[in-house]
């Protein structure tokens, strides 16, 4: 959004802003527009599913769309894990529905009521740590839980040759534990990248209608506004491609822990 | 980069509410809400399943009602064909039998009367040699005045007829 001095700040919608303190032993766990609009995620969600809950035998339109959300995830559950893919269901519905919102909730144009700014969840390091933690921590567990110690078979993979025993296995470990960095950091970077390119651009289309001379708005503006557009519909596609890529991801880790290789 | 620049000051609070929010996000809806739905659709797919494979068994019994019914329809085709067929039988002999007798008679009946016929033929032959005999002898007496033995004159005549 626009700077104190018209100049537009590209990094400004990233910044959070506590809207209340508070404290938890000694940690400030202030509620903050960030945490605003997790709980306005989490409430769109609801809203989204509680519309799909009559159950009817006959399914309506809005029942029709949760069942295929919930149908989508359950297919890819059962493709990349087998049938046991079935009791991770939920962690990777909720990942997904909260990766998806989140993204769609910061391409929300609720920035034209003046004062009102969406704010993304998912372009925080922070946050999306959190989600490949969470991703991550239930392959362990589940890995750990069912294999035990043979869990470490996994950086083995089958035909490793005799020579190579001292390579491969390091090579897999450090494959294996890049896994929650790369799953954080591609979709904060995809988030972060996009919406800053859709601020610049937005600031081109700004700063080029208030320019003094007059040639700016056609020779700037009008380009930008429509490279603007194609880029908007590129950055709705991302939202999805993201929000896919972090649950397929997730599910064939757990198809690692589960199955093993 | 504010996400990076604030890490230190909001890390706490995003850590917090993001695992709160996820917490109600997992056992509210991903859960709860999730495993009823999934529920539901397989309920909705095991009644299609069960009614698809109820009208599977209807048309195999369908099916095989049709096979008896053309199966009975045969049956009462070949019995009426073969009634027919005997009738048709019976009554050819039966003509046969009746044509037999009516030949029979008639030709019975042709026998006799021709056997009328001969004999009258025969009487009348014998009558018209006597009549010709008499005629005979008395046209010889006449012409040459010669007595001729009523036995000659029969045997003349008989020998000028045959």
């Amino acid at each position: 959004m626009a700077g104190e001095s018209g100049k537009i700040d590209p990094m400004h919608q990233f910044q959070i802003e506590p809207l209340a303190k508070l404290d938890l032993f000694g940690y400030d766990i202030s509620f903050t527009n960030s945490s605003l609009f997790m709980l306005v995620v989490l409430g769109a969600i609801w809203v989204f599913m509680a519309g799909g809950m009559k159950r009817e035998l006959v399914p309506g339109r809005w029942q029709m769309a949760v069942e295929g959300v919930t149908g989508f995830i359950n297919n890819m559950m059962s493709a990349s894990v087998g049938p046991e893919g079935k009791k991770y269901v939920p962690l990777v519905f909720s990942l997904f529905m909260f990766i998806l919102f989140a993204n769609f909730m910061g391409m929300m144009p609720i920035g034209i009521v003046p004062g009102v700014h969406t704010f993304t969840v998912t372009s925080h390091l922070t946050v999306t740590a959190v989600l490949a933690v969470l991703s991550f921590s239930t392959v362990l567990v589940v890995g750990f839980w069912k294999h035990g110690f043979h869990f470490f078979s996994l950086f083995v993979p089958h035909g490793t040759p005799w020579a190579l025993m001292w390579l491969i296995p390091a090579i897999e470990l450090f494959s294996f534990l890049i896994r929650p960095f790369s799953l954080a950091l591609r979709l904060f970077v995809a988030m972060s990248a996009g919406h800053i390119l859709m601020k610049v651009l937005a600031g081109f289309v700004i700063n080029g209608l208030n320019a003094e001379a007059l040639w700016v708005a056609p020779m700037v503006a009008l380009p930008s506004f429509i490279l603007m557009i194609g880029i908007t519909l590129l950055e709705l596609l991302v939202c999805a491609i993201q929000a896919y890529v972090f649950a397929l991801l997730t599910a064939l880790y757990i198809n690692d822990a589960v199955n093993l290789h | 980069m504010p996400q990076i620049a604030q890490i230190l000051e909001t890390y706490a609070s995003q850590f917090f509410w993001m695992l709160l929010v996820f917490g109600l996000l997992y056992f509210g809806i991903g859960k709860a809400m999730v495993t009823k739905i999934d529920a539901n659709v397989d309920a909705r797919d095991r009644k299609i399943a069960e009614d698809l494979a109820a009208a599977e068994r209807a048309r195999a019994e369908a099916e095989t009602m049709v096979a008896g019914g053309s199966e009975a329809l045969n049956a009462a085709r070949s019995d009426a064909q073969a009634k027919a067929a005997t009738a048709k039988a019976k009554a050819a002999k039966d003509a046969e039998v009746r044509l037999a007798k009516a030949d029979a008679e008639i030709s019975e009946k042709l026998s006799v009367a021709e056997a009328v016929l001969s004999k009258a033929r025969a009487k009348a032959m014998t009558g018209i040699e006597s009549v010709a005999a008499e005629a005979a002898a008395d046209i010889v007496a006449k012409v040459s005045g010669a007595k001729v033995s009523a036995a000659q004159a029969a045997t003349a005549v008989k020998a000028v007829l045959n």
